[in-house]
């Protein structure tokens, strides 16, 4: 017999003793001493050969291991195709609602993009309104703004600048709170589960500006939407009451006092929050879209080679009980 | 030389200041009229457009002095090229007249006039009317105040 074929044998009477009489054979195996079959193993094979196989005997998965996997991985690809459906349901029903609400955002901006007006470079106290939601599953919608936000943070305390943010949306907190935990103004909570209605950007207006905090210059940054499989994380200025007074331009503008200013830009900073917010939800639903999909689309894969790899194992098992049949009736 | 340089060039800036006023004959206005969810008029061309401000009821047609003005609860006309005019009811906003004749008028909340129905807005008018004497606290004051106001302007339309 040749010597492959004998450490073979060797090999599966010890998966046998191994599984089937797992206490018989830790009684009869002694470690210390070596047995006069695996003396002449090691005598004439190397190391090599002999330790491979035995890893492969031994870590193989079991079918049942196969089988557990499997169905987790069934049920996920089904959580996941379902998770795609409702966001598709939801984009569409937020690009809808967008058209008209990009119209009044560019509306509400339109002043300060026709009278030019820039902020002074001077101003010390600056705001951030970052703009993302409170559900994750979307892709890389938390992490572009907060990533911008944190550029922005660290370039203007660089420049000694004051700066305080705006979260709207748990996610922003828990990206920021760790390592610009100071520069938090005010966190919004429930933001993502119903799509946004102007009702709740003045909310979140409403409570900046009872917050007392009175910024110089600010800006909001949020994820312009711009297909299917693509948005962009974008900011637009947002202006103080003094900077707009006090701009050239708005010298055109005729018959303005103090009062009526202010509500005007109240108003607009509602409308500039209104119109990130649903930018936002937009992208954050095409994204997650986009992301269910792909996990959809893995799963699957993972589910064909995990299938392929069962019936690899199947075969393998009845091939091994096949000759241990055998080789038992060929002792005989 | 170099004074007439100067000179020139201080000159290019006031004259092109002036030059932006009598520059814009723009004969059209660029009219945008939208709500939060709905767009009614986007950058067409009216005729004449007449909002209710807190400073009072002002017609806007083309090449009208640049203004900003925060609308209050009332009706808004728009009267077309062609001469027909439809009237919408606002409940507040804001409207943007710009130097280039572009007029953006952006509503919190903006109906036309023929889906409001004038029994139920008596009917609020008078429950808000009762509501004021009760009434003890600023801010729940201000908002009975703001309905009355509402409710008056709409039957006022409507009738």
């Amino acid at each position: 017999m040749r010597v492959s074929s004998l450490i073979r044998v060797y090999l599966y009477y010890r998966e046998i003793m191994m599984r089937r009489l797992p206490a018989l054979y830790l009684r009869l195996r002694r470690p210390a001493a070596l047995t006069f079959i695996e003396v002449n193993m090691f005598a004439r094979t190397s190391a090599a050969v002999f330790l491979p196989q035995c890893g492969q005997v031994r870590n193989m998965a079991t079918l049942k291991d196969i089988t557990i996997r499997l169905k987790s991985i069934k049920n996920i690809q089904k959580i996941t195709k379902s998770m795609k459906m409702v966001a598709a349901a939801k984009y569409a029903r937020a690009e809808r609602s967008l058209k008209p609400a990009r119209v009044y955002g560019t509306g509400a901006m339109a002043l300060y993009e026709k009278a030019e007006i820039k902020a002074p470079e001077d101003k010390n106290k600056h705001l951030i309104i970052g703009v993302s939601s409170d559900r994750g599953l979307c892709g890389a919608i938390h992490s572009s703004v907060a990533k911008a936000m944190k550029t922005e943070i660290a370039k203007l305390s660089g420049a000694g600048k004051e700066v305080m943010v705006v979260n709207v949306g748990d996610k922003l907190r828990g990206l920021l709170y760790r390592t610009h935990g100071k520069h938090i103004l005010i966190n919004c909570k429930e933001v993502g589960r119903k799509p946004p209605t102007f009702t709740d950007a003045s909310i979140i207006a409403t409570e900046l500006l009872d917050s007392g905090y009175e910024f110089d210059k600010g800006s909001i940054v949020y994820n312009r939407f711009r297909s299917v499989i693509s948005y962009k994380t974008d900011e637009k200025p947002l202006f103080s009451i003094d900077t707009v007074a006090n701009s050239e331009n708005m010298g055109i503008y005729d018959d303005i006092d103090a009062d009526v200013l202010r509500n005007y830009q109240e108003f607009a900073l509602v409308n500039i929050i209104y119109f990130g917010l649903k930018e936002s939800t937009t992208s954050e639903q095409s994204a997650r879209m986009t992301a269910m999909d792909n996990a959809s689309k893995n799963a699957s894969e993972m589910i064909d080679k995990l299938t392929l790899t069962f019936n690899r194992t199947r075969q393998a098992v009845i091939t091994k009980e096949l000759i241990e049949i055998i080789s038992g009736a060929a002792a005989l | 030389m170099m004074a007439a340089r100067f000179l020139l060039r201080r000159a290019v800036p006031a004259l092109r200041h002036a030059r932006c006023y009598a520059d814009a004959p723009s004969a059209q206005m660029s009219f945008t009229f939208a709500s939060p969810t709905q767009v009614f008029f986007k950058e067409a061309n009216v005729k004449q457009i007449d909002v209710p401000t807190l400073t009072g009821a002002f017609g806007i047609l083309p090449a009208h002095v640049p203004t900003l003005q925060v609308l209050r609860p009332g009706i808004v006309t728009v009267f077309n090229d062609d001469g027909s005019s439809t009237k919408y009811f606002v409940s507040s906003g804001s409207v943007t007249v710009n130097a280039d004749s572009s007029v953006q008028l952006l509503a919190e909340e903006a109906v036309p006039l023929d889906s409001l129905d004038l029994a139920a807005a008596k009917a609020n008018l008078e429950k808000a009317q009762s509501e004021l004497g009760g009434v003890s606290d600023e801010a729940a004051r201000a908002e009975v105040l703001i309905s009355i106001e509402a409710n008056e302007a709409i039957v006022k339309a409507l009738e």
